[in-house]
Formats: C-alpha cells, structure tokens, sequence
C-alpha cells in the first residue's frame, strides 16, 4: 500500500528538467489566442467589468489599477434576508454632493449656488445640517457661506474664473456619505445561497471599518489593492484566482498549476510584476536574453556601460551562442575525471 | 465654402461653368437633348439635387455601357423594332440615333437612373432597362455558367480562378517571347457556355476540358478537395499544357568603347563554368533549336568586359581579363530549346531570346477547379481499367468528393453536371448564361429519351473488382480548368546546400536551393518536449555551426596564422587558446556590438571542471 503511495507521488511530480515555464507558456497562451476569438458575452452591468482576453492582459501586465474595479463584500452574519443586507448596501453606497444638490454658478458675482433636493436627501436618510457642515468645513479662508433652508450660497472675494470652477468641481464631488468610491452595490446571493453585496469600485481599507463587514471573507478584483492592504502572498492568490475565474468564464480550461507557476513568477521578487518588457523579461539577469527580447540596443548599451557579465545560465543565451540549453536532456551532465600524466 | 446662391451650380467636365435656377429642368433638357440627337450622345449628366450640383461629362475615360430607354414604364425596344433588328432593317447606330438606347456612364448610371433588370420587372418609376440581365456581372462573371445557383462567395473564388487557368491565350503564341507562357494542348469549349463568351471572343481563348465528372469517394483518394484522374486519359492528353519560358540578354556596350561578346567563354575567363557547361554551345556563343537542356545549361554564352581597369594584369601589357557573363537555365528547370531569336535591343544592340519548352502533363499535386469556386488537388492517377465504369462502359475522368458540395452550396456545380450530359447526348451545347433559366425540366426528359435516370444519377461498376457500387452515382460532364499552380514549379526539398555569406546560415527559398526555416514556435515546441541536443542539432549543428579560437587571457577571438602555424591573437601577445564551438550568428553579433565601440569579452573555461 504505502509502496503504491510511493510509486504514485512518483508519477505525479514533476519530472526533473521539465520546461514547466515554457509548457505554461504554450498552455496558456495557446487558449488565449482562442479567446480572441470566441468571447463569450453575458448579459447587464456585469459585461461592463473586462472579461476575457483584455481582463487577462490586465491581470499579466499588473496594472495598477483595474478598468473596473468591483469588490464583493461578505457580512459577518449570515443573514437570511435580504432586507437589512440592502440596509448596509445603502449605508455603504458613496454619496457625493453633486448626486443631492444641483448647482449654478454666478461669473459675475463669483458666486456658487448650492441647491440641495429635499426629496432626495429625506431619501437617502441624510440630515441637512450635516451636509452644510460638510461644506463648511471645506471652505477655504476667502470663501464665506450663506444658507437659508436648502439653499447654500458661497460668496468668494474676487477668485479668478478658472479657480471658481476648479471650486465648484471639487465641492460637486464632495463626499457625504457612505465609503469613498464604492458605487452601485447590488445585493446577490452567491452560489450557497448566501446574501452579499457587489460593488463598483474598490476600497477595501475603509470597507472594513464598518462592524458588518467580515474582513476574512470580502474580496475584490483589484490585485494591487490586495497587495497594499494584504501582502504578497495575497497577491499571489488573487491573481491565480482572478485568471482561474476569468478563464473558466471563457469555457477556456488551463490547468490550475500553470496559472500558480505563472502567479509565483509575477510575486517571487516580493512585489507584483508585470509580464513583459517592463517586468519579468525586462528582469532576466542575463543581458544577451535581455537583448533577445525588446529594446536590444538599450540593454547592450545599458551592458557595456556597467560592465555586466552574462553568465549564460537561461534558455534564450544558451540558444543564441549555440549551446545546449539547460533545460530537459540537457540539464545533465557526464563529468569524468581525466586522467593526467 | 458658403453659397451664396440658391441656383444649382453647373460643372463642365469638371469645371464650373455657370449657374441654373432649375437643375431638375436642365437635366431633363440635356437628356431629352440627348436622346433626340440634338446633344452629342457621348455627353452625360450627373444630379446632386441635395448639394445643388450637376455635373456635365464629355471628356474621355468614362466607362459606359449601353441600355435600353424606358418610358412612362415602357421599353422603348418594342416588339416592332424588335423584329425590325431582326429582319436587319435597323442596325444598333439607329438605335442610338432614334433614343432607344442610351449609353451611361457611372456618374448618370448612380445619380439619375433606375435600371430594370428583366422586362417583366419594369415599373413606372423604372428610366432604363438592360440589353440582357448578364449585364450587370463583370467581365470574369459572365464568363461563368449559372452563377445564379451559387453562394457568392464561391463565384468569387470561381472569378479570381478563371484567371489563373491554362488554355490558349494567344493565338500566335508560336512567334511570341513571353517571359512564360502556357499553352494548352486540346483546349476545348465549354458545352455550357455563356451568351457573353460568344460576344467578348473568350469563347476562342478557353483554358479547360470538358471532363466526365463522377461525384464519389474514391479510397481515399479525393479527401478535404482532393480529386483523382483517369491516368489513360491524362495519356490521351486530358488537361495537358506546355510551358514556354524566355531567356534573354544582349551585347551591352559600356563607356569607353567596350562591349558584351556573344561566343563561347575561354578557360582563362574569370568565373569560367567549366567545358560541360558549354557542350550545347554552337560557335557563336548561341544553342540551337532543338536540344534538350536541363541543370544549370549555359543557354548563350557571353562574356563582359572586366568592370574595372586595375584587373589589368600584372605583366604591363594589357591582357583583358574578361568576366564570364552567360545566361544559364535555373538550377531547378529542364526542356527543350523551342526557338532561338537573334534581334536587336531597342538601344540597337545584338540582343539574343531563347524560348524553352517543357510538356507538362497533369500529376499529382497540380491544380484543376471548375467554374464554380470548386477547385482540388490531384490526388491520385487511376489507369482506366480501375477507375469505376457504367453500364455503358464511360469511364470517369475526374472523381471529386461528395463533401465538397454541402457546405459550399455550389448548386451550379450540380447543374452542370446534369445538363453537361444533357447536352453531350444531344449534340448541342447548351446557354448557361446566369440569369437565364436553364430547364431542369427539360433536361430530365432528355435524359429519359436517352436511357438515363432523370437526376443525373447511374449505376457504377469498380474497376479493380468488378462489382457493382452499392449506391449509384451522380456522374456527368463538366467543363474543368487547369491553374497555374503545378507542383513541379513548387516542389522542393535540401539537405545540404548553399549558405549566406553573411550569417553562414542556410539559404532561403526554392530559387536559391534553400532550407525550409526552423521557426520560433517550432523552437519553442523543441524546448518544451525538452528536447535539448535535438534543438542544438537544428539551431547549430544544421546551421551556422562555427568552431573559433578565443583568447584565453583577453578574450576576444583569434585567428589561425598558417605560415607561423599557430594561433594569433590580435590584441595581447597570449598563447593561451581555447577552442569553442558556437554559432557564427553570434561570432557576428560579437562583431558588430565591437563595431559600436564595445568590446564583449569572452570567459572561457573548462567543460569537465565546472
């Protein structure tokens, strides 16, 4: 028994040798180029997230911020209804002061207008001094404020025109309620019948602060917030996770152990890196794989100056001079001591 | 720019020449004017009525092509001209002159006509009609038979074949010097043919045969577009084509005085060939007609003089070096000398053409498509004796595949093989023309008349056993072209060959005896099985393999000094050498990267220690 254990574990790793970067390379970019063609399109706000070949991309050149970030927030308790999940939805939701006040703008008085709609903040359950209080606290020392019911008015002394809508822009997008930059949360059952809420934008420092949210379990697709807030070994599974999900969306079957290896090559160095000329291929510490790849000129040139010495340990160099590569048959070696009179 | 008036304005050939309060009003003159002869008929309109524009056409270029008039939603060809064209009281000048046809060209035809196709089809808002409703189809089009029961996309691969088959191009063919040239040996005329091929004269320039066409698998054979031919037709000349292909220089004169000479190059020329390369040669440096060349045969000897005086020989008296500069057939050719033309170059030089001719006869491989974008590959050359036969012992000469029919929806295909054999039995070649309904009805009872089934279908017997074909088979006649595409211009294959000069790699393409590239994925595939000694075979060992001598103390490479029969080193006075094996690719780029102003060094050591 612990024999046919033995034999098994045996069978099952790796081969010493096995050009395991290069077979995930082929392995996932061969579906890739299929993905291309045949994206399959789903239905409402959720085909607005990057699915597919350009979600891949995103997640290989590790940008900084996704097109669409979307954050998936799961409650401490498990509520059963939906109700009061909707009720933290609502508290959660950013509201801006644009989204309650409808503006106007004096050039002449240099003036700003702030009317703010009582339906809409007797809606959203927001007390009408406390946004005035908002405002006030904004204001900068030449700007005076006058109020009267909804009506906010803001005197400045002589700004220039430019200055006064830079103003205004920045009052329209202040913040009053909610967590900053969340948008939209839908309140969804995932796949265990459990209620949570799905979000635009991403923010999850401020998210948990909230005693509702259960920080173990809320998630988003943003990986380098992951990283910031969690680590690199977060990171790391975040990417696997999101290239495993983008992929089985696509019907596009991968093993999961390329997209590890993959996800292992972008955080080994500690911090995430992208797939490319900037990233891992711009990274190789041999100078003529540098060269091979992007921006020959620039990496001789870059050598010659520093001095740098190739050690010819990779594929690339190894091909280029003619060489065996260290890879698979060539990874072995015979040495025999010769014989010297 | 603004307007700055509300009247149309009015372009002469292109320039304005006025304004109009009423452009409708002056259009309607100018063709009125037109058509009754007051105006040249030559002259045509075009109306922009959304930008004010009209335009006036008189100048030359403009493609047009005649209609037939409408009015108030009535041909003006009426049966009574009709007849009178037909009893040759009126010819197609009175046409033009009494307004029946018109000629328009594409600014009219766009902006202020709307052309019937049919007769039956003309409404009171119809201005014009067409002479034939082939009309409307190209040039290329209308040569093809019943495209109307294609999918378009095949009558466009059908189009753009045509013009690659191989028939009769010219008929004096044997006094011309094409580059290349084909020439069919039994071109024949389609039986369906088309009313166009008649009109245009293509009828007479026909690149096909038409073949009893058999619609089955055949072993294997005729897979993914394959098709397989009766060998011992193919004998009787079935599809056959000679390809006539010139060679040709002339007696360069240079500055200075000197001249290119016609004769049979001395041993002492530079680049001599050697004396076989020259045994065809008659005195005058020229081949004659007649004689069978292939390889790298010099065709007309020729030698240049030296291109730079210092060639001069040592000796101070002025011994001309002569450059050897014949024309040789290519590496990979063979035929006959067809003809040998001396002439005179359009600068008045002697000017030599040698037109070779080679039989090709139809093989595996070569290219045949019918005129319906149903194009194969032969696949396989079946003596008469096993190609499957009917009652009446027709054997096929061409059996293509039934899944080359479904998807593509080449119902024209089908067409013609049924009303091919439609026609054979009558002995009249019958109008496919597109557009014209061809009578299926008909056809089938033809074929009844004659003791076949009605759908074209017959009972087959195999050839190679004798027992009867299980299903019975669609079979019959079908007009086939050859294309241009033929395996024994193509077909290569190396192992060791030339390399460039430059990188000691091997050569590229067919012409130049090259390797097929070993690509990148190719290599990546390699890498990935893990292969490493098979990929350093491929990239290396079959390539640009390379052993230099490298100093062991700076280095950079040496060189072998023969006359102090040791190695050199040509910056330090080292004699500490190593021998490595590398690709010249990189002895190159090491090169060039010292031509920047930087100097690699390579660190050599020892293999066994490391």
């Amino acid at each position: 028994m612990t024999r046919n254990v033995d034999k098994d574990k045996k069978d099952i790793m790796i081969t010493p040798g096995e050009g395991v970067g290069i077979l995930t390379a082929h392995s996932i970019g061969e579906p890739g180029t299929q993905m291309t063609m045949r994206t399959f399109h789903l239905p409402g706000v959720v085909e607005a997230v990057p699915t597919g070949l350009p979600r891949l991309i995103e997640i290989v050149d590790a940008k900084k911020k996704p097109k669409k970030p979307v954050v998936m927030i799961y409650l401490k308790e498990k509520y059963k209804d939906m109700k009061k999940v909707e009720e933290i939805a609502e508290k959660i939701d950013e509201v801006l002061l644009k989204d309650v006040a409808k503006f106007s703008e004096d050039f002449r008085k240099r003036q700003i207008l702030i009317r703010i709609d009582k339906d809409e903040i007797r809606q959203l359950k927001i007390d009408l001094i406390g946004i005035k209080k908002k405002i006030k606290a904004e204001l900068g020392p030449n700007i005076k404020m006058k109020h009267k019911g909804e009506k906010v008015l803001l005197i400045t002394k002589d700004m220039p025109l430019r200055m006064l809508r830079k103003f205004t822009n920045k009052m329209k997008n202040l913040h009053i309620k909610g967590v900053k930059g969340i948008n939209k949360p839908v309140v969804t059952k995932d796949e265990n019948g459990e209620w949570l809420i799905v979000a635009g934008g991403s923010n999850l420092t401020d998210l948990f602060k909230f005693e509702d949210v259960d920080p173990s379990r809320s998630t988003t697709n943003d990986i380098m917030e992951i990283y910031n807030l969690f680590g690199i070994e977060a990171a790391r599974n975040a990417i696997v996770n999101e290239m495993y999900t983008t992929m089985k969306i696509q019907k596009v079957n991968v093993d999961i152990r390329h997209i590890c290896l993959l996800a292992d090559a972008m955080t080994v160095e500690g911090e995430v890196v992208s797939v490319g000329r900037h990233g891992l291929s711009g990274r190789k510490p041999s100078v003529l794989a540098r060269a091979a790849f992007e921006e020959t000129v620039k990496h001789l040139v870059n050598a010659a100056i520093n001095g740098e010495e190739d050690r010819l340990r990779g594929v690339t160099e190894n091909i280029l001079i003619g060489q065996p590569v260290p890879l698979g048959t060539g990874l072995v070696k015979l040495t025999m001591k010769h014989e010297t009179k | 720019m603004a307007k700055k008036t509300d009247e149309f304005i009015v372009y002469l050939n292109g320039k304005i020449v006025g304004t109009h309060p009423n452009g409708e009003e002056l259009v309607r003159d100018i063709i009125k004017k037109r058509r009754s002869g007051e105006i040249h008929h030559e002259v045509n309109v075009e109306f922009y009525p959304k930008v004010k524009e009209i335009y006036i056409n008189t100048d030359g270029g403009r493609s047009r092509r005649p209609l037939v008039i409408v009015e108030n939603g009535r041909s003006k060809l009426t049966p009574e001209i009709k007849a009178k064209i037909r009893n040759n009281e009126i010819e197609w000048k009175d046409l033009i002159r009494n307004g029946i046809v018109e000629y328009l060209d594409p600014g009219e035809e766009d902006t202020l006509s709307y052309i019937a196709i049919r007769e039956e089809d003309i409404t009171e808002e119809h201005t014009h009609l067409e002479l034939d409703s082939v009309g409307i189809l190209s040039f290329v089009t209308s040569q093809l038979p019943m495209q109307e029961y294609n999918s378009s996309p095949r009558t466009t691969m059908a189009c753009s074949m045509t013009k690659q088959a191989l028939g009769l191009y010219a008929s004096n063919y044997a006094l011309r010097y094409d580059t290349k040239a084909y020439v069919m040996f039994y071109p024949q005329m389609p039986i369906i043919y088309t009313r166009p091929q008649k009109i245009l004269g293509t009828e007479k320039r026909i690149g096909g045969n038409n073949l009893v066409v058999a619609v089955m698998s055949y072993r294997g054979f005729n897979m993914e577009d394959g098709v397989v031919v009766n060998k011992s037709a193919v004998d009787r000349g079935l599809l056959r084509v000679e390809m006539f292909k010139t060679y040709s220089t002339e007696e360069r004169r240079y500055p200075g005085g000197q001249k290119d000479k016609f004769e049979i190059p001395a041993p002492t020329v530079n680049g001599y060939r050697g004396e076989t390369a020259y045994k065809y040669l008659n005195e005058d440096g020229l081949i004659s007609p007649g004689v069978e060349v292939g390889g790298k045969d010099v065709l007309i000897g020729k030698t240049s003089p030296p291109r730079f005086l210092e060639e001069v020989s040592a000796f101070g008296i002025a011994e001309e070096k002569k450059k050897e500069a014949s024309i040789t057939l290519k590496a990979e050719e063979k035929g006959i000398v067809d003809s040998v033309l001396l002439t005179q170059s359009p600068s008045g030089n002697k000017m030599v053409k040698v037109r070779i001719r080679e039989t090709k006869i139809p093989e595996n491989g070569d290219k045949v498509a019918s005129r319906h974008g149903q194009k194969g590959v032969i696949g396989l050359l079946v003596p008469q004796e096993s190609m499957p036969f009917t009652k009446d012992g027709i054997v096929p000469d061409l059996i293509i595949n039934p899944h080359a029919i479904p998807s593509r929806m080449t119902v024209g295909h089908l067409l013609e093989t049924l009303l091919g054999k439609v026609a054979c039995m009558d002995g009249k070649r019958i109008d496919g023309t597109t557009f014209t309904p061809a009578n299926a009805e008909d056809a089938k009872e033809v074929l009844k008349r004659y003791g076949f089934e009605p759908n074209g279908y017959e009972v087959l017997y195999d050839g190679v056993t004798g027992e009867r074909i299980e299903a019975e088979i669609f079979i019959g006649i079908v007009y086939y072209q050859r294309l241009q595409h033929l395996v024994s211009n193509k077909m290569h294959a190396r192992s060791r060959g030339p390399v460039q000069l430059l990188t000691h790699q091997p050569t590229e393409g067919r012409s130049r005896e090259g390797g097929l590239r070993f690509g990148e994925m190719e290599r990546d595939c390699i890498i990935g099985y893990g292969a490493t000694m098979l990929l350093k075979e491929r990239l290396m060992d079959e390539s640009d393999r390379t052993v230099q001598i490298i100093c062991n103390d700076c280095g950079s490479f040496a060189y072998y000094d023969y006359l102090k029969n040791k190695p050199i080193c040509p910056i330090c006075d080292s004699t500490n050498f190593s021998q490595v094996e590398m690709s010249y690719a990189f002895k190159l780029l090491v090169d060039e990267i010292k031509s920047l102003g930087i100097f690699p060094r390579m660190i050599t050591s020892n293999k066994t220690e490391e």
